[in-house]
Formats: structure tokens, sequence, C-alpha cells
């Protein structure tokens, strides 16, 4: 039981740390790799869960979990290209065109 | 050696989706065969195919089958919601030709992009497993990221796009960790067997992991929803997204947010009906208030609609904070005939608008009544609709929603609630003011009305309209659809 809380505890501190970090960061890949933290720290959670709970469940949705982080970072990246393209930066102070 | 024996697997459920599937591969593929040019064939083919489809799933109607060891459903429930996305698919595909053409971006993979967020949205009403449900929504909005930023030489779609792809992703962290608690504290991801492990608990609200976990996926989804304090994406998303896409975003995926937060909370959940019910009762208050209010200072129509789109998700809130049978009903009931309202609203929007963007603001309805009738009676209609005036879709819906709270004793809920209707008639009405009490300006073009656009209105101002003057057949489904939650 001891383990699984200290495997509980470093996930929720590196979820933490993630959404620090998107709130704080001001470049989109590293806000970007930021939300990655966050999927993985919910990806531990999982694993541990799953090897405490003894069904496979949590294990196969970190599956899921990794084609879906894949899907949208190819997504993403090429959202940030287009970006790039017109205005040079990728900062999120420069994403600022509209405001209300 | 041992062989490995397959399940039989029942593929009724899921039928739609493949279909769909299946038809958006091969759209990708006959892309590359079609000029530039020409690629409004694809959108045809498409909403032949969104048509099939929906033969597809109304066929399912009354006809309960689970498959997939019970993590995919075909329920009315499912079904009904289904039949919203289709719907607004549909709508979409007609209304985005004549706008992609002038924006020069009618790419021919707008039309599969649609498609796979249909199938998306529809594995959502139909996942019975936290992992169909998660699958579903990401499949929904990996493929709306795209469609937001799809207009690649426009500025502002780029920003929208990252900027929905930024938050997005963001808000998916939070209904991941959220699921993986319910996973901890319940240990299935089975939404039946949740609602059984949670039924046994002594004390469910004393259990840390199990109300964090719902804490953490009702956040998620009210992102998806776009739900106050967690809107901040909506506006501005809305209005860079090219228009058709907005019009889709605000209609199909919000319904199947709410298709999922109906499924979780009232079927896995209910034991924790009390505490939940509150949150959602300040939830619906703050996301009715913060759209109107905002909404009443725009003068971007898209934004203003943006706003406008907030505060019908608080209404469609009202019912989910009641949870009785009532407001569950009126949900499914106000997400179809907001579809309708909004999608024609956002039509009429397109005819107005001019290449790149221009003309959207309210004061370039100026004399549009005088200049085109017709098309100013169905903004009218549509109009009317939201802002919840009889005898219109909008009204009934809305209604519904604030009897239900009452219904559950939430007087409060719903004196807010009609408060805030009546403040929003300000701001549509203030469009309706420019139409026919203002002059048109010199330089006023006759907008051309292609064929689709000019169906897609039709089917609009009929599905506002019907269901307003009688609203007991669609009522009726409604009704029979939430039965079996």
């Amino acid at each position: 039981m001891e383990n699984l809380n200290s495997y509980l505890i470093v996930s929720a501190i590196l979820f933490s740390i993630g959404t620090i970090g998107v709130l704080t960061r001001k470049n989109a890949i590293v806000i970007f790799m930021c939300i990655e933290l966050m999927l993985n720290a919910v990806n531990l959670t999982f694993v541990a869960l799953s090897r405490h709970l003894g069904n496979l469940d949590g294990q196969i949705f970190v599956f899921f979990v990794m084609t879906v982080a894949a899907a949208e970072a190819a997504v993403g990246l090429a959202l940030m290209i287009a970006f790039y393209n017109n205005k040079e930066s990728i900062d999120v102070e420069d994403i600022n065109i509209m405001k209300w | 050696m041992d062989m490995i024996t397959i399940p039989a697997v029942n593929m009724t459920p899921i039928l739609p989706e493949i279909f769909l599937s299946v038809l958006a591969m091969a759209l990708l593929l006959i892309n590359v065969f079609i000029p530039s040019g020409q690629k409004s064939y694809l959108g045809y083919i498409s909403f032949v195919g969104v048509v099939a489809a929906g033969v597809l799933v109304g066929a399912g109607w009354g006809a309960p089958v689970e498959s997939f060891s019970g993590s995919v459903v075909q329920d009315n429930f499912a079904t009904f919601f289904k039949i919203i996305f289709l719907l607004s698919a549909g709508l979409a595909i007609l209304i985005s030709d004549q706008y992609m053409e002038r924006e020069g971006c009618n790419h021919g993979e707008l039309y599969p992009l649609i498609l796979f967020t249909v199938v998306g949205m529809m594995l959502m009403a139909a996942g019975t497993d936290l992992m169909t449900i998660f699958l579903g929504l990401e499949v929904m909005s990996v493929a709306l990221y795209v469609l937001a930023g799809f207009n690649r030489a426009n500025l502002k779609s780029n920003e929208a796009g990252l900027k929905y792809f930024l938050l997005g992703s963001f808000s998916t962290g939070f209904l991941l960790y959220g699921m993986a608690l319910t996973y901890g504290a319940t240990g299935t991801t089975r939404i039946a067997k949740i609602a059984a492990i949670v039924g046994q608990m002594t004390v469910p609200s004393a259990n840390i992991m199990l109300v964090a976990g719902m804490l953490l996926m009702l956040t998620g989804f009210a992102f998806k929803v776009a739900a106050a304090p967690f809107h901040m994406w909506t506006p501005d998303v809305y209005e860079g997204a090219p228009t058709p896409m907005t019009a889709f975003m605000s209609a199909g995926p919000k319904a199947a947010g709410f298709a999922a937060l109906l499924r979780i909370f009232l079927v896995a959940l209910p034991t924790l009906q009390v505490e939940w019910s509150q949150l959602l009762w300040v939830l619906a208050v703050l996301t009715m208030t913060v759209g109107n209010i905002t909404a009443l200072r725009q003068d971007n129509i898209k934004r203003m609609l943006a706003y406008s789109s907030i505060a019908h998700a608080g209404y469609a809130l009202v019912g989910f904070a009641a949870g009785n049978g009532t407001g569950a009903a009126g949900i499914l009931f106000y997400m179809l005939s907001y579809t309708f309202m909004n999608i024609g609203a956002f039509a009429v929007i397109i005819l107005i608008g001019k290449k790149g963007e221009a003309n959207g603001t309210v004061m370039d309805f100026a004399g549009l009544g005088f200049k085109q009738p017709a098309l100013a009676v169905a903004m009218s209609v549509f109009l009317f609709s939201l802002a919840g005036i009889p005898p219109t879709a909008g009204f009934i819906g809305k209604f519904y929603l604030f009897s239900s709270a009452v219904q559950k004793g939430y007087i409060w809920l719903a004196v807010i609630g009609v408060l805030n209707s009546a403040a929003s008639v300000y701001y549509y009405l203030r469009v309706m003011v420019y139409m026919y009490m203002k002059e048109p300006t010199e330089d006023f073009e006759w907008t051309r009305i292609t064929p689709p656009i000019a169906l897609s209105l039709l089917i609009s101002v009929a599905g506002t309209l019907i269901p307003g003057i009688v609203p007991s057949v669609i009522l009726q489904f409604a009704e029979q659809a939430v039965k079996l939650i």
C-alpha cells in the first residue's frame, strides 16, 4: 500500500509541474511538452493503479493514451508550423490578434 | 499449441461509425484525383454518406444492443444524439462549399475531417466505458483542431487552431486524470460496473479518490462544452475558425460533450448526485451570466454568437443540475433545436460575409430586410429561437429545462435562467433592428445563394419552427431516449 501511495504522489507532482508549466511558459512547443508531461503523469497513475488492483484495464488505457498523444503531437506541430509561416513566431504572447 | 479464441463480436452498434470511417478514408483517396476547383463533389458524396449513416442509425431506434463486452452500446439515448451529430455535420457540409470557395481554401480534406469528427462524437455518445468515451472524444478533438485552423493562409484561423489545440489538450489532461482516479477508486472503467461499485459504498462522498476523479472529469468536460469559468477559448476559436466550422463546432461537439457528461454522471455516479448537482448549479449560473453579459457588448457577430453559445451551454446545464428525467430530456431536445437555429444563423452570416472574413459585424446586417427579405425572415426565425420567443423550438427547450429545475426545487436557478434569457433578447434583437430599421449601406451587393446553402436554410427554418409548433413528437422521442439512462 505504501508503494502505491508513493507512485500516486509522484504522478500527482508530475501532473502539477505540467499544469504549472502550461500556465507559465510562453513558447508553444514548451507548453505542449508540459501537456505531454501531464498525460504521462496520468499514465503513471494508471499503471500504478492497475498493478495495485491486479487488473489490466489501466494498462490497456495507457496504450490508448500514448496513441492519442502521438496523434495530437502530429496535429499540434502542424498547426504550430502553419502559425509560424504566417507570424514567424510561436510565442504565445504573439497569439493575440483576437481579444475581447 | 492452443489457439487463441476470438470471441464473436456483434458489429451492429458501430455499423454507422464503420461506414463513415471507411467513407472518409475513401474520400481522402478520391480527393487526389479530383482537380482543385471541383472539390465540391466530395461535399456532395459526403452529404449522401451522412444521410445514409442517418438511415443506419435510425434503424437502430428501439432495439438496444450491447457489444464489445459492454463497452459500446446502441440504445435510444445514443441514437438520439447520433442523429443530432449527423444533422450538424450534414448542415455544416451544405454551408461549407460556398464559403470555402470564396475564401480560397476549398481543400478536399475538409469533408473527410468532418466525417471523422462525427465518428468520434458518435463513439462518445455510444460509449459505455471510460476508454471508449475518451477515444471518441479524442478522435473528435484532433479532427476539430485541424478544422479550426483549416484556412492555413489566414492568421486568425491559425490562431484559432493553435489556441484550440493547446487549451483542448490541456483540458484532456484533466479529464484523463479524473478517469484514472475514478478507475483507481472503483477498479473498473465500465460505466455500469462503476455505478454498481459506487452504489455499494456506504458513504461514496467520503472516498477522496472518487470525488477528486469526479471533479477532474467535470472540469475536463466543462472545457469541452464551454462552461464558465472554462470558456476562455471559445470566443477566440469561434471567431477565428472558418465560419461553417464555427457553426459545426458550436452544435455537434457541444452536444457530444453533454452526451458523455449525462452518461457518466447520471449512469455511473447517480449516488453522488447531491454533490455534483450543487456544483452544476453554480456552474450553470456562472455560464449563463458570463455568456450573456459579455455577448451584450460584442459587435463582431461571430464573437457575439460565441458568447451566446456559452450562455446556451448554461441553459443546458440548468437541466443537468436538475438531473431528473425532464432535465435530461430537455437537454436532448435543446441540443437538437440548437443545432438547427445556430447553424441556420451561421449560414446567414456566411451569405452576408465577403472575401477575407469581411462584413462580419452586426452593422453589416443594416437594411437586409429591404434588400433580401427572405434571408432576413430566416435570420429572424433563428434569432427569435435563440432568444427563446414562442413559437420556436428555442422557447420549448428553455421552458422544459427551466421547469425541470423548478420540479427539483431549484426555484432560484430557474429565475436566474429566465432573467438571463430576458437579457439575451437585447443582443439578438439588436441584429433585427439593424436588419429592419436601418438604411442599407451604399455598396450593398446582392448575395448569391447557392442551392446547397438554400437547402440548409430551409432545413434549419423547418427544424426551428416545427418542433416549436408541435413539440410533442420530438419530446416523446427525447423522453424515450433518456428512459434507458
